[in-house]
Parts: C-alpha cells; structure tokens; sequence
C-alpha cells in the first residue's frame, strides 16, 4: 500500500468516524441553544436508536418499520426526559440541570442493560457488505450511510432553522428567551421540541451506525464525550460547527494514529491516537475560544 | 424560602442520579446467591461442606460469569440430590465481583471469613491476580476460571486455574504458521491484561521460532473502528493477522480488515469462541482460524474421541437446563466446580491445605477444557492438547485438523 493509498484510506476513515461526532455534536447544539443545558445523555439516545432497532427487527418488522418505530420511541424518551430532569426542575441552575442530565443517562444506560443485556448487537447491513473503492481506499457501505445521514442531518436542520416558523420561533429562544416569552413564544413547547428533536437525530445516526460498529449498553458515554468535544471544537451552539468540529477530530485521530509512531520513531504508539486528537483540540480552542465557527460570546454568564 | 427550594431540588437530584445508579447495578441486589440444600439438623456431620465462588455477575464480564453462575448452581443441586460430599451436604456461596478487581478483593475476604474450603473464580484475569496473594496468604485453595499466564507464571501453591492459558494458545497458532510457511505476521491486540498477555506470548513465541513480527496494533475495549490500525497493518504487508481479544472488538478488526482489502488468513484467539463472535461479524468470520476448546465442536469429533463423552454430557445438559449452546466459560466453571468436588472428597475431609494438596495431586482428569495433570509446578494442568484448531465455514465451526 503506497503512502498516499495510505493518506486516502485514514482521510476516509477519518471523515467517516467524524461524521458521528458531528451527528451527536448537532444534537447537543440544538439542546443547548434552547436551554443552556449540556444534555449528557445524548449519547444514551444514540445507543438506545441502535438497540431499539435490534429488538424490534429481531421481533420479525421490517427494517423500515423498525427503524420509524425506534425513532418514535426514542423521541418519546427524549420528551420524558425534558420533563423529568428539565422542566421538573424550574428554577434550578445550567450546573444543576446538567448533573440532572447525567442522572438520565445512568437510567438509560441501566434500563438498556436490564432490557438487552450486556452483549453488543448488531443490525444487518442496509446495503450489502461489498466494500467501495476511492482509489486504493475501501469503505463499508454502512459508512456511506452514515456521512450522508449526517449530511442530510445538518442541512435539515439548518433549513427547519431558517425557514419554519417553529424553527425560527427556537432560535429566538436560543437568541434571547425573555424576549422570545415576550413576543408570545411558549418557551416551555420550544425546550420540549429541542429535546425530541435531538433525540430523533441520534435515534437516527444509532440505527444507521449500529450494522457497522455493533451497538452496546454501555456505549452511550463515548458518543456523549466525543460529540461534546465536537461541539465545543466547532463552537457550542453550532450545528454546523458541531459537524465539521466533529470531521476535523475524526481526521485527526485517524491521521495521528497513521502516522505518529513513525513521526516520532515509536516514542508515541499509536494507541495515543484519541489523545493527540484531543491535544489539538485543546490547542485550537487556547487560540480560538469560541470554537471554530463560534461567535465570540457577548454576555458574562 | 430559595435556599429551602433549591435544597429540595437538589434532593430531587441526589434521588434521581442514585435511581439510575441502582438501575445501573440491579442486576447485583441478590448479592449472596447461597445455594442451600433442604434444612436439616445441623450436626458435625451434616452441616455442609461450603465452597465460595466469585464471578462477574454485573458488569462488563458479566457475559461470562452469569452462565457460570447457571452451571455452579444445577452442578450443586445434582451433587446433593446424589448424597452431597463427604457424606455431608455441598453449599456453594456465589458473589459478585462486579467485574472489578475490588469488587474480588472484598468477595474473597468475606468468603474466606465464611469459612469456606476452597474458592471457585472469578471470572476474569485482573479480578483474580489481587486474590493470588490473598488466597495465598490465607491459605485458601482458588480455582481460577480466568486464563492469563500470571494466575499460574509464577506459581502460587494455593492458586490454580482450569482455563487453556494464552501461552498454548499462541503456540497452537505458531504451528498453524510454520505448516503454512509463513513467516511474517502482523499482531492486533485489545488493549487490556488478555490482550497484553497474548502480545506477550506472540512476541516471545516469534522470536523462539524465527517468525518475523511486521507490524503491532492496539484497539481499546469499546473501540468499533479498527480501519486506521489495519491500514498499517496492510502496508507492512504481513503474511496472517492474528488478533488478540474478546467480543466486540476482534468482530470489527474481522470485518474491517475485509472492507480495507486486507487479503490475509487472520487468526483469532480463543476468546471469541463463541457464537455472538459470528453472529457480529457477519460474513466476514467465514475464513477466521483459531484455537479453540473441543468444546464448540464436540459434535464433530470422532465417536472414540475420549473427551467426547464429557462434552456430550456437559452440553446436553446445559442446553436442556437453560435452552441454549453452554459458552466455554460455563465449561471453565464446570471444570472447577468438579475439580474441587474431587480434591474434596480425595482429602477426606474438608481442610483447606488437605485440599490445596489432593488438587495438585489431581491426574487425568477430564474436565471441559481437555484433561487436566496438576503438578506442583503446573498450577494449570493443560498441554496444547486442549486445544483443537477451528476454521470458520458458512458461518458455523469446523473442526480443521
């Protein structure tokens, strides 16, 4: 395998693996513009899309079935826990609030080990397993699925932003929740919808990531804390940042584990690999606070 | 009036995150399964001879240790309903190690306060290695059910271990290599202590017999994408792949080394010998080799096979108690249930260092595993006999030699 075979197979990779960050990225943007909150169990709704779709599939639907039915029930757990961790809590601080959302995430992840046990599981693939080709690099068709779910994801959004009503009527929340209360926006409706919303799309990106990597209880976690990172990468708040922060961070990992051991002549194994990805993102957040595609913030908290 | 109200909210909080974690560690509420026999009138004689057994019945080993459980339970019920031991009724205490080296610490000192004779377990190799030195100290007989190399590398006269050990592994691999003729290949191992030990193995098997290692990858436990490793992987351009590790992970390096066009015989280790390896990695299994217990075969074997009897029985009564195929690790702890059933019943009575020696005097015995020849030296007891070698074909197991 020559060198830039090489290169072509870890951008591939890279931009593969970062497409599910910035898809989890996405959804804490959205979460977080409407109420200020890190939602940290977002991870849980994308662990619980894959599991849903396994148990229903494994009941005799058809994948399609399946799939509307784990979006739904996924959503309908997304709306429970606004309810019980968010609006139960009225008056509570973002600090207070977010350690609530930690709790959900416990619930989930123990209620999904209680309902399908501790094994991964797995979907079969929606295309085929035939790999494609770019050039020397090969990619599992599943992962074609997953980019362009995510890419279909962020310009959904950005155009339910932009164009419809309930869309914009969020985005004043984000932009200013008193005066959005003001002009007779149900605030209330709005947090709601951003979590359904938010569940919904990582409901997605687990079913169509699940053929793939597998999918398990515990797994939740990871998707959170990468997707986090994304997000603040690109710049909290930006769905569009959240994605290609996401990619950026995907590349990274991919390249560093390529190449770093023999950059530094085995000082670094590339195990490291997630490390010196996170390192950069430190880096580029030293020099741009805000995130990449973040605006600078305008109020002390 | 504020102070009271985010007072109470944070109550709400404590109660709500504690919820999940009770959620999170439900499966543990019967935290001491005791395996009673019918009551009766506790005299010298018929109270019960008590054996401990630590296994992951919670966590992220808990796939091993429940069909443990299962086994150590139906195996007491059996021997009781035929006398018990030693005249005397047989009580298995069961804890959970929670898949945490602390969670067998505070097991192994509880159960040794019990007073039990020997202990069964734990599942795993980290759980086990903190109990070495406590068994040891306490004098205390552990049959281990987890199989890296340190449980028995050095030995500790009071710690054996009934699972085939990587070091045969890795040598049943080797001849695979050497027959093939090839001598270039190419390691990818889980990054936790079965992984390490594999590598270990791998590397010093290597250099003992010429064979040279292109190129050494590592992937983390809840890793799913291993395409970066195995790029590199392929650019060494090795001649086989072995893997090292348990499911999910070696699932992904199967089917992504297929995606990247890694045209190479891969090896797996024996700890995927199970069917959720297949069932993961689809098509792609279709291929992998590796060494494994007779155990997922035992129908294949030969009539006059003479480990076939035991499978056949240990097989078909798992399936008929719990409706499904026994794992390996059910025959790992079947294996030192009756070990320390028979190291009991040799020592006459049931004192612990009385039992420590019947176990290391324990030959032929044909266990699950293969037949088991403790020595003084060899706390393991298995030859690469254990082993048979395992071709994945339309997603079943057969039998390759």
């Amino acid at each position: 395998m020559s060198l830039t075979d090489q290169i072509v197979q870890y951008l591939v990779t890279g931009v593969s693996i970062g497409a599910v960050y910035g898809l989890v990225g996405l959804g804490l943007a959205i979460i977080f513009n409407a109420t200020g909150v890190i939602n940290f169990a977002q991870g849980e709704f994308v662990m619980l899309g894959g599991m849903c779709a396994v148990a229903f599939t494994g009941l005799g639907m058809p994948l399609i079935v399946a799939a509307l039915l784990s979006i739904a029930v996924v959503t309908a757990v997304g709306l429970l826990v606004e309810r019980l961790a968010i609006r139960a809590l009225p008056r509570a601080s973002i600090i207070t609030l977010i350690i609530a959302t930690i709790g959900a995430s416990f619930v989930l992840k123990g209620g999904a080990k209680l309902l399908w046990g501790p094994e991964a599981v797995i979907l079969p693939s929606f295309s085929g397993h035939a790999p494609l080709h770019i050039g020397a690099a090969g990619i599992d068709p599943q992962r074609v699925w997953v980019m362009g779910v995510a890419l279909v994801s962020v310009i959904g959004v950005q155009l339910f932003f932009k164009y419809t009503l309930t869309g914009k009527a969020m985005q004043a929340c984000a932009i200013n929740r008193s005066a959005a209360q003001l002009v007779g926006i149900n605030i209330n409706r709005m947090v709601s919808l951003s979590f359904g919303l938010s569940a919904a799309l990582a409901a997605i990106g687990g079913i169509v990531l699940t053929p793939v990597t597998m999918m398990r209880y515990s797994q939740g976690a990871t998707f959170t804390l990468t997707g986090f990172l994304a997000a603040v990468v690109g710049g909290l708040g930006n769905g569009i940042g959240a994605v290609v922060g996401g990619i950026m961070l995907g590349v990274l990992e991919a390249l560093a584990g390529g190449f770093v051991d023999v950059a530094t002549r085995g000082l670094i194994h590339s195990g490291y690999s997630k490390a010196i990805a996170l390192a950069v993102a430190l880096l580029i957040l030293w020099l741009r606070p805000q995130g990449l595609l973040g605006r600078r913030e305008r109020e002390s908290a | 009036m504020n102070s009271t109200r985010t007072r109470v909210w944070l109550a709400t909080l404590t109660i709500l995150a504690f919820l999940g974690l009770l959620v999170g560690c439900s499966r543990k509420s019967p935290e001491d399964v005791v395996v009673r026999p019918l009551p009766a009138p506790v005299t010298p004689e018929s109270a019960p001879v008590t054996i401990g057994a630590i296994l992951s019945l919670t966590g992220p080993a808990s796939p091993s240790g429940e069909p443990q459980k299962n086994i150590v339970q139906m195996l007491v019920e059996q021997v009781n309903a035929q006398g018990g031991v030693l005249g005397r009724p047989l009580e298995v205490i069961v804890r959970d190690d929670e898949s945490t080296p602390a969670g067998a610490v505070k097991a192994a000192n509880d159960l040794i306060e019990q007073g039990v004779v020997a202990i069964i377990g734990p599942s795993t190799t980290p759980s086990t290695m903190p109990l070495k030195d406590i068994c040891q100290e306490a004098g205390v007989p552990l049959i281990a059910c987890a199989a890296g190399k340190t449980i028995t590398d050095p030995v500790a006269s009071y710690v054996f271990a009934v699972p085939q050990t990587n070091t045969l592994a890795v040598e049943k691999c080797f001849d695979y290599l050497e027959k093939q003729g090839i001598d270039k290949v190419a390691s990818i191992y889980v990054a936790n202590p079965f992984g390490e030990d594999g590598r270990e193995n791998i590397a010093a098997l290597a250099a003992e017999k010429g064979i040279e290692i292109v190129a050494v990858e590592t992937f983390g436990g809840d890793d799913t994408d291993m395409t970066t490793q195995l790029t590199k992987i392929k650019a060494a351009e090795p001649g086989a792949l072995i893997c090292w590790g348990t499911n999910p992970g070696p699932a992904s390096v199967t089917k992504d080394a297929k995606t990247i066009g890694l045209d190479v015989p891969i090896l797996q280790s024996h700890g995927v010998a199970n069917m959720k390896f297949i069932e993961l990695a689809g098509e792609a299994a279709n291929g992998v080799q590796l060494p494994a217990g007779r155990l997922i075969v035992w129908e294949q074997l030969a009539d006059d096979d003479p480990h076939k009897d035991v499978l056949r029985e240990f097989a078909t009564t798992y399936q008929e108690e719990y409706g499904q195929a026994p794992t390996i690790f059910a025959g790992y702890a079947y294996d030192a249930f009756w070990i320390a059933v028979q190291a009991i019943t040799e020592a006459g009575e049931a004192d612990r260092a009385k039992v420590r020696d019947a176990i290391e005097q324990i030959k032929d015995f044909q266990g699950t595993a293969g037949v088991f020849n403790y020595s003084a030296e060899d706390h393991n007891g298995l030859t690469m006999d254990a082993f048979v070698w395992v071709k994945i074909v339309d997603g079943a197991w057969q039998l390759a030699e």
